[in-house]
């Protein structure tokens, strides 16, 4: 089992000292931050290194960051070997908002990047089935972010009462 | 209903896509499956989801205030509110860094449990019903009923509770409580005999559920799979002993694990014995957490009066009886929070189907989704 801070020395010796962010809010767990054009090589350097061996994706999320008009992506990984979880963050600019899939990594991403896709539109680079899941296929805009307006009507119907 | 569409390979095997659901009495809510069949095997499954989608994360950025999100989690997995709302307020807890009563935890200790069993006998008697095992639904919801009595008298609501608040709990504790639970406890162990004679060792239902649909550890670890699937995988995991929250290390239990004691390790019936077992297991919390509890003490009192946590992130994940439900909350010092992630086990578990049903025949892809014991509720949240 590692501490936060310890994680945070091996990543800094593994990828370098600008490619690695260490932030903590005022209050509740701190987060890693990684350039999003090199998540899958640093997912896979997670999942696979002896010391750290993160091999359960816990939860993935999509988040929109309004003021600074970006959109960031949350990962929490656990290693059930070692006993020690950490978080990490992407965030990459509304206008084009491609990251990287780690599908082929964990499989549990395979429809949580659906479901960031559907609601926020982040674009997961060589998922193997992109598509809406949540809401139908042909869906107008992405619900959970900020300004979001709903189609006022879906195949015809009113979508608000 | 059923949409059939046949595909000429030119060859003398034709494929067919057959639509399971979304009204199909085995999904248990609303569930599409697509599946590609050659004769009565699957050779592939999609499963279609958001039928039920009524926007929870969207909802809780919304609301003016913490609090109001309560009653919603309790509509995400709508058989098991308790643990619903237990992770949500121990995420803000966290965060907000509250100090909670000794009372107060031991009491969410006792009703969560109470929830697990119920949950359990839910998802045991219906993945007979699928079966066709009729009599031991019938078993499993008289012995439900108590709980949801019990739950009844000491919340107002039979299924939907919106019974823990920040740092305390809704209601005062009834003072016939203590004597309810423990009569419950005394009553129901000899029941789960009953229900391993009547179900559980019956040679049919084995023979439906041994071999099929197996999960290996490696897959069930790789989709992060939790709860009864990885526990039915042989897989030691549980959140209230790896990653213990609200009181959890002050009981004494053990982490039932399947053993492919009928068929191959990971199968339907690993999963569903597991279920069975960590029945007995609550039993063995809730009678020490009654021994635990202290009489007075008022349940209200540390609740605070404004939610206003600082600036930052939590996740937060607890065991529900369908595994692991974590709450990803971001607070940015607002009012209502910044973003609530919901973590649901069912929206996990339903994603691995498609791995997990290939090859298998179509009769028994009603096996393997009542063995995940999905509540679509909290799939789509």
């Amino acid at each position: 089992m590692k501490e936060q801070e310890e994680i945070f020395d091996v990543l800094k010796k593994q990828l370098g000292e600008d490619s690695v962010e260490f932030m903590k809010g005022d209050v509740g767990q701190p987060w890693f931050q990684f350039p999003a054009n090199r998540i899958k090589e640093i997912a896979k350097f997670l999942r696979d290194a002896a010391e750290l061996r993160f091999n359960t994706l816990m939860c993935l999320s999509g988040v929109h960051y309004a003021k600074e008009e970006e959109l960031g992506v949350t990962y929490h990984v656990h290693s059930t070997t070692l006993g020690h979880s950490m978080a990490f963050k992407v965030r990459v600019p509304i206008d084009r908002p491609n990251v990287p899939s780690v599908e082929s990594i964990w499989k549990t991403a395979d429809w949580h990047e659906r479901e960031a896709m559907d609601m926020l539109g982040v674009m997961f680079d060589d998922h193997p089935n992109l598509k809406r899941i949540l809401t139908p296929e042909d869906w107008e805009g992405h619900p959970l972010r900020k300004d979001y307006e709903p189609q006022e009507f879906y195949q015809g119907m009113p979508t608000t009462s | 209903m059923i949409e059939e569409k046949i595909i000429d390979t030119g060859k003398d095997t034709r494929e067919m896509v057959i639509n399971m659901g979304p009204q199909h009495p085995s999904t248990h809510g609303v569930l599409r499956l697509e599946l590609t069949l050659d004769g009565e095997m699957v050779k592939k499954c999609r499963p279609s989801i958001g039928y039920l989608h009524r926007c929870f994360e969207k909802y809780a950025e919304s609301v003016e205030d913490y609090a109001k999100v309560i009653p919603y989690t309790d509509r995400m997995d709508y058989v098991s509110a308790m643990n619903q709302e237990h992770g949500y307020v121990i995420a803000l807890e966290r965060l907000l860094e509250v100090e909670v009563p000794e009372r107060v935890e031991y009491m969410r200790v006792i009703v969560a449990e109470l929830q697990r069993i119920a949950s359990h006998l839910l998802g045991i008697g219906t993945f007979g019903l699928d079966l066709g095992a009729f009599t031991p639904f019938l078993y499993c919801f008289t012995e439900r009923e108590k709980i949801l009595s019990i739950f009844e008298k000491a919340t107002g609501a039979r299924l939907l509770y919106n019974y823990m608040a920040v740092g305390g709990l809704m209601r005062d504790i009834p003072e016939d409580f203590k004597s309810d639970t423990a009569d419950f406890v005394k009553t129901f162990r000899p029941k789960i005999k009953e229900l391993n004679d009547l179900l559980s060792y019956n040679k049919i239902f084995i023979d439906r559920t041994a071999h099929i649909g197996i999960v290996p550890k490696e897959v069930a670890l790789n989709y992060a799979a939790s709860g009864p699937v990885l526990r039915g995988s042989g897989v030691e995991w549980d959140l209230r002993k790896n990653d213990p929250y609200s009181i959890y290390d002050r009981f004494d239990f053990e982490i039932p694990v399947g053993k492919g004691e009928v068929g191959t390790l990971g199968d339907c019936w690993d999963r569903y014995i597991v279920r069975v077992r960590e029945m007995e297991q609550s039993l063995y919390i809730i009678e020490q957490a009654l021994d635990g509890m202290p009489d007075e003490g008022d349940v209200k009192e540390g609740i605070p009066k404004r939610i206003r946590p600082k600036e930052g992130e939590i996740y937060v994940r607890t065991e529900t009886p369908r595994g692991e439900l974590g709450y990803y909350i971001i607070s940015d010092k607002g009012a209502s929070p910044y973003r609530v992630k919901a973590r649901a086990p069912s929206f996990v578990h339903l994603s691995m189907l498609p791995a997990i049903s290939k090859g298998a025949l179509i009769a028994d892809m009603v096996a393997i989704v009542g063995s995940i014991d999905i509540v679509l509720g909290e799939v789509d949240r």
